[in-house]
């Protein structure tokens, strides 16, 4: 699958109100293609793993609207950036859209944002 | 209960400033009309950080600001590689402050447009841009292209504002005498409105621009079949209804920023704007996206040549993003001190450049709490910059407008907070540095 991000309204109306649920629930999603669901055996509400050469991350699967197959879409945000590089390529900008994932459904939870940043914390002194 | 109007909104690059409140007990608690979805949330406001606070022992305490500023000035005071990132939803005063700070800690400075519109500026550096206010685009403007952006999720007013939807002096009909194309890689609720909608395999705008281009230049044909997953005949039709404008507008966004080819792709899109001028007017303009990521470009242009990514380690202003932007400096593990100001690169940044924040200690001045005081060890709260107090802010087209006060506040503004901390700063090193 190619994975893009990008605003939506639900995100641009939490913007600054990022602890709440409401934004939990609008960017811990990734909206993909009726029939890729099928093909990948996701239903609505299940919990998928989505990972890239860079990371991994687990959000709730969404029935998106107007994606052609083989595209999936996860709202700007924490989530969305768990799979993307810090190297910019000389540009100063990261490669946030257009990167090859692969996405299966899973058991595990979606992290919270502590619980994801706490990962993150452990990661960071064990280099 | 008293009614404002003419209220700034800074929300989106888009500057709305035609918005009325009801404010009643300091508070605005409606919003009349003029404001967006995403602008009246900002509007009608969320929780703020209560009061300055400093991590002791994992754990964050309430403190004064004195104390808060005080402790920040020292770590900044000795840092070697000081970080100093955010600056677009403040006042251009602010930003003012910030890079006179950066200076004298020979720190990097640095705005959200490193992540958003950056390769926009390193495009425009290269080859210029043929660019004029929204006010010109909504006179005069017959054909509207949206490339790689979704306004009517992200800049909601534009449409009705300033482009597709709204009547000029030239165009009364508004969306009559209107046409709207948009490329997109899915389809949008932007691209549901326009009469032709583009639709581009990811990663493959670099082609597109180049074969509207060979079209615009009379090359049709050299152009394949098929070009990035779109049929030649579209491509020509695309090419046509350019040509056939009276003045055409390109708004692109990060669907061309952010993706492959990045800033080559908007030097292309201004080259095809050019090309455009072989039949026609027209014009092409970046969707910025905070309200003032702009005026940060504005202020730090005029201040150190440099319009973002400028690094003071050697004494004087050094430009070169892809060394110098933040996800650069965070993602190399290179800077031993953060400041971040009203952005939430927690939240924005990848991963691993979100990872390094954990390492070092962190400096948050903002109005409320995100996923980047996760990691900060001192927060410092501020008043919200156009809600509760002024200052200037550039548009999307470099039209600088004054936002308004509203309501009271015994928050402390950015400006002054950034000025009190350079204060400090300037006393230590007097004294001879940190103990």
């Amino acid at each position: 699958m190619i994975l893009i991000s990008g605003r939506t309204i639900e995100q641009g109306e939490n913007l600054e109100h990022k602890m709440s649920e409401d934004y939990f629930n609008a960017v811990a999603v990734c909206e993909l293609n009726e029939k890729d669901m099928e093909k990948l055996g996701i239903a609505p509400d299940n919990n998928v793993k989505v990972k890239t050469l860079y990371g991994e991350v687990v959000v709730k699967a969404k029935k998106g609207k107007g994606y052609p197959e083989g595209i999936a879409f996860i709202p700007m945000g924490p989530w969305a950036n768990a799979v993307v590089s810090a190297n910019t390529k000389g540009a100063g900008m990261p490669s946030y859209k257009g990167l090859d994932a692969v996405i299966t459904k899973t058991d595990e939870a979606v992290l919270r944002i502590t619980e994801l940043f706490g990962r993150y914390k452990a990661e960071a002194w064990k280099k | 209960m008293t009614v404002v109007t003419d209220v700034v909104c800074p929300l989106c690059g888009s500057v709305c400033d035609d918005i009325e409140v009801e404010v009643e007990a300091n508070k605005i608690t409606k919003v009349i009309k003029g404001a967006c979805a995403v602008g009246k949330s900002k509007l009608l406001g969320h929780e703020r950080i209560k009061s300055p606070m400093i991590r002791v022992n994992g754990v964050l305490k309430e403190c004064s600001y004195d104390e808060a500023i005080k402790k920040a000035a020292e770590i900044l005071a000795k840092a070697r590689r000081p970080l100093l990132y955010g600056w677009s939803s403040t006042v251009c005063e602010a930003d003012k402050a910030g890079i006179a700070l950066a200076e004298e800690i020979g720190g990097v400075v640095d705005n959200t447009a490193a992540v958003c519109h950056g390769p926009s500026v390193l495009a425009i550096q290269d080859v210029g841009l043929p660019v004029c206010t929204l006010g010109q685009i909504k006179n005069r403007a017959d054909l509207i292209i949206y490339w790689g952006s979704n306004p009517a999720n992200a800049h909601m007013n534009h449409m009705k504002r300033y482009s597709y939807i709204s009547k000029g002096y030239f165009l009364p009909g508004g969306k009559k005498d209107k046409k709207m194309a948009v490329v997109d890689v899915r389809e949008t609720s932007t691209s549901k409105m326009a009469e032709l909608f583009v639709q581009v395999e990811p990663g493959k705008d670099f082609l597109l621009f180049s074969a509207v281009r060979a079209a615009l230049m009379g090359y049709e044909d050299i152009i394949p079949a098929v070009v990035g997953g779109v049929p030649k005949e579209k491509i020509v039709t695309f090419a046509n209804m350019i040509k056939n404008s009276r003045f055409f507008i390109t708004f692109f966004g990060m669907g061309v920023t952010q993706s492959r080819c990045r800033q080559n792709n908007i030097v292309n899109a201004i080259q095809t704007t050019r090309a455009g001028h072989l039949h026609t007017k027209g014009t092409i303009m970046p969707m910025r996206g905070h309200y003032n990521v702009n005026g940060f470009n504005q202020v730090c242009t005029w201040e150190t040549g440099y319009p973002y990514s400028v690094d003071f380690a050697r004494g004087y202003a050094w430009y070169n993003p892809g060394e110098t932007a933040a996800t650069d400096l965070l993602g190399r593990a290179e800077c031993d001190v953060a400041l971040i100001i009203a952005s939430d690169p927690a939240s924005h940044f990848p991963a691993d450049a979100v990872k390094h924040l954990a390492r070092i200690p962190v400096i948050q001045i903002d109005p409320y709490e995100n996923p980047t005081t996760e990691f900060a060890d001192i927060v410092i709260p501020s008043a919200i910059a156009g809600i509760e107090t002024d200052g200037s802010v550039y548009r999307m087209d470099n039209v600088p407008i004054r936002v308004r006060k509203v309501v009271d506040t015994t928050y402390m503004t950015d400006e002054k907070i950034v000025e009190r901390l350079l204060e400090e700063v300037r006393a230590i090193k007097a004294k001879g540095g940190v103990k």
